[in-house]
């Protein structure tokens, strides 16, 4: 049987850069921008006609620069040969329909070393150099905490109702031996806690810990051949939005949560009502709040009083990060790998504090500072 | 023995789409651009050499009014290097006038949430910064900062 990619994709737009060899004028971000743009009018499209972006490095930055708003992405960088593979993921992506029109750059500054990042004594031409690290920002605590003011004028979600955020992911830690923290808190605990960056307490923030996680993965028809109960993909999605924080274009609603959610809901052919248990990547108390309504289920406004309600902890109407979570569990850096080991042993009926008739386990991730999301949905249903 | 010396804050090391907008800066003039080609010439920020709405490369300078609203924002409580001796202070997003929104310090005002509603008034004003590269030259700009309308800053 042939490949299901064989003769399944072309390329309809091709260009490079104006000009080619010494060009000072122009930063490594332009330089991918000034072939892009040409590609598009080679092909005769728009930047609202591409849903993908591929490009060995930082497709966040070429997709926040070009104003794409994508459904798929990759950054595969593994030297030279990046762009074979650009070429070989984005035909999968569009025979699998994961996007319809892929734009795949590249820009470098090579010679004229102009915009290439980095920083030594202060200095950085990145866009976050320029626009944001002259401003006193020193890292996550101050700068993925932005948002939450304007979601507190916007919907009059308070204080308290993010430190119960805390609180009840830690009624999850509390029955995990593998927690960091265990220890019962209530909400004035939290208040109490250090003021990092008004209104984020200690306790509102992630750990810091080491740790690691992996997966293996088959094709569905051999799931069986393996001693553990499978956990089948239903539904997965992607989305980016920006490099800097400051170019949020709602302060309220991360538009990379709202497009990953909606892709990965529409392919696995679920509603939410479908959802037994749910891991959100809560590098900060108001992640849980933020992706409860930017996934969709629940209205905007209504996800903080929901969580101070106690409505996500063990007993609860729907289990809400039941390792505990970045915040009480283990937070490595990149915690999204431990998120979705919990919902596997949930659905496997292995975790620490297992739920009961967890059938359906939705895993979302964050990727920088609001800056990207990727969503999972995962079932033990064979026939789901 | 060779001593860092830690400015304040990082230098913003321009690009060559960038160098029109820190250059102004320098002149303690705030900048936008906007696009000729879409309706309105809406107004956008950060600086690039063309539409990022519409990819039009058919854009302008302007200076911006300088003013704008708090649109949201922390207190910091811990500094960055360089800013240890300032906490608390107050690291914002403003929405200026034009449409476009920023990171920037609000300053001219006791750090307190009360003191700062969302959408409070304010305007810019300027801090001058410098840097001495290893070969010695020194480049110079300015950076945005705001303070509430009226306030000394
Ligand atoms: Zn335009």
């Amino acid at each position: 049987m042939s490949s299901p990619l064989r003769m399944a994709s072309a390329i309809v737009g091709a260009a490079e850069t104006e000009e080619l060899g010494v060009i000072p004028d122009k930063s490594a971000t332009q330089l991918h921008a000034d072939a892009a743009i040409r590609a598009m009018e080679d092909a005769g499209i728009k930047n609202t006609d591409i849903d993908a972006v591929l490009t060995a490095g930082s497709p966040t930055q070429i997709a926040e620069y070009l104003g794409i708003h994508p459904t798929y992405v990759d950054g595969t960088s593994i030297g030279g040969c990046s762009f074979m593979l650009h070429v070989a993921h984005a035909a999968a992506a569009l025979v699998t329909k994961r996007c319809n029109v892929a734009l795949i750059t590249h820009g470098q500054s090579g010679r004229s070393r102009v915009g290439e990042g980095g920083r030594f004594g202060g200095v950085s031409s990145s866009p976050s150099g320029q626009f944001e690290d002259p401003y006193g920002t020193w890292g996550a605590p101050s700068r993925f905490t932005l948002p939450f003011v304007r979601h507190m004028q916007d919907y009059g979600t308070t204080e308290e109702q993010l430190a119960s955020v805390a609180v009840a992911q830690r009624r999850w830690a509390e029955k995990n031996p593998r927690a960091m923290m265990r220890d019962p808190i209530d909400i004035q605990d939290v208040l109490d806690s250090r003021t990092i960056c008004w209104p984020f307490h200690l306790l509102e923030c992630c750990l810091v810990t080491d740790g690691g996680g992996a997966l293996i993965m088959v094709a569905a028809e051999r799931a069986n051949d393996f001693p553990k109960k499978p956990v089948y993909v239903a539904g997965m999605g992607e989305s980016v939005e920006m490099t800097m924080i400051s170019q949020m274009h709602d302060f309220t609603s991360s538009r990379a949560f709202v497009t990953s959610g909606r892709e990965a809901f529409k392919m696995a052919e679920i509603s939410h009502s479908d959802v037994d248990h749910i891991m959100i990547y809560d590098a900060f108390a108001h992640l849980p709040i933020f992706a409860m309504e930017d996934l969709g289920f629940m209205k905007k406004g209504e996800a903080a009083p929901w969580f101070a309600e106690m409505k996500s902890v063990p007993g609860g109407e729907l289990p809400v990060n039941t390792n505990g979570g970045g915040l009480s569990y283990t937070h490595t850096g990149m915690y999204g790998m431990f998120a979705i080991q919990e919902s596997v042993r949930q659905l496997r009926g292995e975790a620490a504090a297992q739920v009961d008739g967890v059938n359906v386990s939705v895993a979302h991730g964050v990727g920088g500072m609001f800056f990207a999301a990727g969503t999972l949905i995962l079932t033990n249903d064979a026939t789901a | 023995m060779m001593r860092l010396v830690v400015p304040k804050r990082p230098f913003p090391q321009p690009t060559p789409e960038t160098q029109a907008y820190w250059d102004a800066c320098s002149n303690h003039k705030l900048t936008l651009q906007r696009c000729l080609d879409c309706e309105g010439h809406p107004a956008y920020f950060y600086p690039r050499p063309f539409c990022p709405k519409c990819l039009s490369r058919n854009v302008e300078s302007f200076e911006a009014s300088g003013k704008g609203k708090l649109h949201t924002y922390v207190i910091a409580h811990r500094g960055a290097m360089g800013f240890q001796d300032d906490v608390p202070y107050v690291i914002a997003v403003v929405e200026l006038d034009e449409g476009p929104r920023m990171m920037s310090n609000i300053v001219g005002v006791e750090v307190t949430p009360e003191n700062l509603p969302a959408d409070l008034p304010v305007e810019v004003t300027w801090e001058d910064v410098e840097h001495k590269g290893r070969d010695g030259t020194v480049q110079k700009t300015a950076v945005p900062l705001f303070k509430p309308i009226g306030a000394m800053s």
